[in-house]
């Protein structure tokens, strides 16, 4: 069994089969992070560029982790300390990197589509850890692995995703990964933050988050993005609270067992209660932990095709 | 599957792993300290087995793992296929103990070599000993079993199938073409 994709770019398009054999394959990585020794030589020999142009901790040292458990040679770019800084255009950059003779590039952009003009100018196997606004699928990955691990199967689970739809690669990737493998996905959120026409992605949309609790099996529950001007659309981060806020008296009030998924950094008291965060229904520090073993079936699974 | 010739049937089978399991008890003056690995997948079906018997005959419960090496193998680059990897399955500490690692053919040494890389990152062992059903030559590492259930000389166009009970319905050795 190997991928019929080359790159991961996003998760639109991918054929259910890649999807469950990544997270088929992240299962037997998840056992490697339960030994002594967390490492394996699997991708020994190879080369992989982390190429950050937005800042990000948990997803860089989650690669980065990913890689070194794998004994592949990492290293880290970040454009703060790069010649990107003295003029040298983006494709320059890439080439520069790629004639020292890498293998694979793990990029994070700010803006959508650098990954896929990556894999139109580089040899090398490209791994999106986000761009822009358009995908994240390694997140989109690791909360699909979560919730199967934790309610067992993916198919016909119904996923709704709360928060600043517009602005969220995470939340598109969910929906094409969910959507592939047979899950029911909605949204949720102010309407502000739901962008038009979604509902042609086969996704329902709700504006009453009691409604979407009591329907859902799964909440991913996203941050609420103040450092990119959240704030403007709506009117007050207390109002959001008492509208959108996942809280434990909301969840009492469904009487059911909802999973909770975030993909973090928490913001304690606006997308979620310091309560729910810390309850009994999150997942959400497994799926850190979780991150890191499917990041290492997708750099196995795409470093070790012929 | 054109079988050139049958090797051992299922009384066959069933002697030769009797016979180990004595072997691997009396080289180790009892069984205290013993640990059995199997390795996917036969070698797991065939690591039961012998657990079982050498339970019957001193009366104990040893440990038994399985272990899956796709992840230390040395030909990811060389091969057409990709291989599947699986979970290895190893509930308890394997320092400073006996391990009898448990495989159906030994052919080349590289899956075992494999095996030994793995085992390290698990812990220090006090020894380990191979034990297989069929050594069929061909080796190209310094490597040899401590227990050998036949020895099979073959050409490198054959293939040695061990059946298995378990996944196959029945239990045999076979010669076969390769290709088949």
């Amino acid at each position: 069994m190997s991928l019929s994709i080359k790159h991961l770019i996003g998760l639109q398009g991918v054929p259910k089969e890649d999807i469950l054999l990544i997270l088929d394959t992240a299962t037997t990585f998840k056992e490697v992070l339960d030994r002594p020794i967390k490492k394996v030589p699997t991708l020994q020999g190879k080369t992989v560029v982390n190429l950050f142009f937005e800042n990000s901790t948990r997803t860089r040292i989650s690669f980065e982790l990913a890689e070194k458990r794998l004994s592949a040679d990492a290293l880290n770019f970040s454009v703060s300390t790069s010649s990107v800084k003295k003029g040298e255009t983006f494709k320059d950059t890439i080439r520069n990197i790629e004639a020292m003779k890498v293998d694979m590039i793990v990029v994070r952009h700010a803006a959508a589509g650098v990954p896929y003009f990556l894999t139109q100018i580089s040899k090398c196997n490209v791994i999106n850890a986000g761009d822009g606004i358009h995908e994240h699928p390694t997140q989109a990955l690791l909360d699909m692995y979560s919730i199967r691990e934790k309610l067992g199967r993916l198919d016909g689970v119904k996923v709704c995703i709360v928060g600043d739809i517009s602005h969220s690669r995470v939340a598109l990737s969910n929906i094409f990964g969910l959507k592939a493998v047979g899950a029911e996905v909605s949204v949720c959120g102010p309407a502000t933050m739901i962008p038009n026409f979604i509902e042609q992605l086969g996704v329902k949309v709700y504006y009453d988050i009691d409604k979407a609790i009591k329907e859902n099996d799964v909440l991913n529950v996203l941050r609420i993005q103040l450092e990119r001007k959240a704030k403007e659309y709506f009117p007050s981060i207390r109002e959001y609270h008492r509208f959108f806020g996942i809280t434990q008296e909301r969840l009492d009030k469904a009487n059911k067992e909802t999973l909770i998924l975030h993909p973090g950094p928490i913001n304690r008291g606006v997308e979620i209660s310091s309560e729910v965060a810390d309850g009994m229904n999150q997942v959400i520090l497994q799926q850190v932990t979780n991150g890191v073993a499917v990041r290492m079936a997708v750099l196995y699974l795409l470093g070790t095709q012929n | 599957m054109k079988i050139k010739a049958v090797i051992a049937d299922e009384i066959g089978v069933n002697r030769i792993i009797t016979r180990m399991s004595h072997e691997i008890i009396e080289k180790n003056k009892g069984s205290k300290n013993l640990v059995l690995m199997g390795m996917r997948t036969r070698g797991e079906f065939l690591a039961k087995r012998i657990k079982d018997k050498i339970d019957e005959i001193e009366g104990t419960n040893i440990p038994i793992g399985i272990l899956d090496v796709t992840l230390y193998r040395d030909d990811f680059r060389t091969r057409l296929k990709q291989p599947t990897v699986s979970v290895s399955n190893i509930t308890f500490d394997i320092s400073e103990k006996d391990i009898i690692l448990i495989d159906d053919v030994l052919y080349t040494g590289r899956t075992i070599r494999s095996a030994l890389c793995a085992l390290m990152d698990y812990g220090r062992p006090a020894t380990i000993q191979l034990c297989v059903l069929v050594d069929r030559g061909h080796r190209e590492l310094p490597i040899t079993a401590d227990y050998v259930g036949k020895n099979l000389p073959t050409s490198i166009n054959e293939e040695v199938k061990l059946k298995m009970k378990e996944i196959d319905g029945e239990d045999a050795i076979y010669l076969t073409d390769i290709n088949e």
